[in-house]
């Protein structure tokens, strides 16, 4: 079982080599792809300036602050979405029975249905996220310590984490309702459009609901309110971005768990 | 020691039915106490209507399926539960869809099976030069999967199925929809192979032909429970199948009036009549050419359809 999951980020890189070679074959495609991704995902972000061009702040956050949060959410979501958006395509496979074609590998199907026609152009949302990033570095005005650098790259990774267990959690949700992709999306698409806002001006129960149901307020929203040193909502501890991390290794349990029972109904009731 | 041992292996599956608002749920067995051994080097043709359990045991025997009582050992192991571990000694075709990347050229595809299975370089570049000359790959390996037809799309994944010298071999009808030369062209390579390497072929399939061409073995399922398992000569002659006379009169006529036996077609100035097997040829062509201008005629051993046929529908008993 160990050895099985040391292997696999090796197998997935094969698998994704493969992709990348295809995709390079056409350059000038490539590039264009990564351009229009770039703006197409960058769109949200012109809304978000639309609205500071009448707006000084917006639910407690200036446009410096506004910026890091939506960079954060929108790197982490683009970071899943680069390394395991394909698992989507679970539920096809499962209504065509070409998800069999996995099973007689000695490659674990995860991996296969992670790297299944891997896009290496959805590196355009993290690169435009990255822009964002920098924007609100040269507009805020934190007090930096190594403290807070260090958890705003380890809350990066955490969140992409967070959301990549989201989009598995929906994908192994597809082993019982076949095409549930759209529902998953609401999830991981929809759950980015939250976390691209302070949560506060959702109200309470959304906040509760991101928090204890689908943390997805520890992909970026506590760990930000951290490094910009703001009290979190509901009476929390400030420090609770901390935990994004944890929070990060029990998504992880639970959509192992989840796609391990998604993937044994399909063995024993077939196609 | 048998590669493949099946021990009253059962595979159930719910199915749900809806009559207006009622729900209801049956049961209905695929595949029912089924028992075999392969022994390694055989090649075995699994055949069966349509429905019958064919893919639901291949599935099983690969790992996909897990059986809902039984025991199966491939190569010495439970195949579903060591699945990932056994796909390196087994290689799949499945006739009705691929197993290569739709978007990628053949060479691409086989370059990544390489990488998957962990071939040793040096062994894959010479078992891809063998397919590439028996299975005429030459000018296929730049084009992408999706632009080969099915023929040439079946020569890739039957190939690319036997890169990493399997032990044994599962092809789900590797034949359907090909036409005779494609037809021809596998089964002289799936015969190579089984010579050359002691590959170990299972072979499901509607075409007997196939069968004829290569099983040493036949095993015949019908609602998932074998009813057949033996040699084709055995097979032949274990069933009371009907034989057929042809007769070539010099006009046509209305159907012959010939007693033990009966016309079942008739073209022209040629007609078909069957006869049991029990009854004699001699005296029937003899009535024959006594009564109608008889030109020329021929006696047909009953074919491998008619006699399987039979065996699916057992004859009832009055």
């Amino acid at each position: 079982m160990v050895e099985r999951v040391l292997r696999a980020p090796g197998q997935y890189w094969m698998l994704v080599q493969m992709w990348i070679r295809s995709t390079l074959a056409y350059p000038a495609s490539f590039v264009m792809m990564v351009i229009s991704a770039m703006l197409i995902t960058g769109t949200d972000f012109v809304a978000i300036l639309l609205m500071f061009s009448h707006l000084d702040v917006f639910g407690g956050f200036s446009l410096g602050e506004m910026a890091l949060l939506y960079a954060t959410s929108s790197m982490t979501l683009g970071f899943a979405d680069l390394f395991t958006g394909s698992i989507e395509r679970v539920g096809r496979r499962i209504r065509e029975g070409t998800l069999d074609a996995y099973l007689i590998r000695p490659v674990p199907a995860f991996v296969q249905t992670a790297a299944d026609e891997f896009r290496l152009d959805r590196i355009g949302r993290p690169l435009q996220a990255l822009l964002v990033m920098i924007l609100a570095f040269t507009r805020l005005d934190v007090d930096w310590t190594v403290a807070k650098g260090i958890m705003l790259v380890v809350s990066v990774v955490a969140g992409s984490v967070i959301f990549t267990a989201v989009f598995v959690l929906g994908a192994a949700f597809q082993f019982i309702a076949i095409d549930s992709a759209e529902l998953a999306n609401s999830f991981t698409y929809g759950g980015s459009t939250l976390t691209q806002y302070p949560l506060t001006v959702f109200g309470k129960e959304i906040v509760r609901a991101v928090t204890f149901v689908v943390p997805l307020a520890f992909v970026n929203y506590y760990p930000v309110l951290f490094v910009l040193d703001k009290p979190a909502p509901l009476g929390l501890p400030s420090w609770i971005g901390l935990l994004s991390p944890a929070v990060a290794v029990l998504m992880v349990a639970l959509a192992a768990l989840a796609w391990r029972a998604g993937l044994r109904r399909y063995r024993s009731t077939g196609s | 020691m048998s590669v493949i041992e099946l021990s009253d292996v059962s595979r159930a599956f719910t199915v749900r039915s809806r009559e207006g608002f009622r729900r209801t749920k049956r049961e209905v067995r695929a595949v029912d106490g089924l028992s075999f051994t392969v022994e390694p080097g055989e090649v075995v043709g699994y055949i069966g209507p349509n429905g019958a359990g064919k893919s639901t045991t291949i599935k099983m025997l690969t790992g996909i399926l897990v059986p809902s009582g039984g025991t199966i050992r491939v190569a010495g192991v439970d195949p579903s539960r060591n699945r990932v571990q056994l796909a390196k000694r087994i290689g799949v075709v499945f006739g009705q869809r691929t197993t290569l990347w739709w978007d990628l050229p053949l060479k691409d595809s086989f370059a990544v099976l390489q990488k998957m299975y962990g071939v040793p370089p040096a062994r894959h570049r010479a078992n891809l030069a063998t397919f590439v000359e028996l299975l005429d790959l030459g000018d296929l390996l730049d084009v992408p999967v999706r632009q080969l037809s099915l023929g040439q799309r079946m020569r890739g994944d039957i190939a690319a199925a036997l890169l990493h010298d399997p032990d044994i071999v599962y092809l789900d009808e590797p034949t359907i929809g090909l036409d005779v030369i494609s037809k021809a062209r596998l089964r002289e390579f799936l015969a190579q192979i089984n010579a050359d390497r002691k590959t170990t072929v299972i072979l499901t399939t509607h075409d007997l032909d196939d069968i004829e061409a290569l099983c040493t073995r036949v095993m015949v399922i019908d609602h998932g429970r074998q009813i057949f398992d033996g040699t084709l000569p055995t097979l032949r002659a274990s069933q009371q199948a009907p034989r057929t006379l042809v007769v070539d009169l010099a006009t046509s006529l209305p159907p012959l009036q010939v007693p033990g036996a009966t016309v079942t077609k008739v073209t022209g100035p040629r007609q078909h009549l069957t006869f049991p097997p029990t009854t004699s040829a001699a005296p029937l062509v003899a009535h024959i050419a006594a009564t109608y201008p008889l030109v020329d005629l021929t006696v047909a051993e009953p074919t491998i359809e008619s006699i399987i046929t039979q065996l699916y529908t057992p004859p009832e008993a009055d």
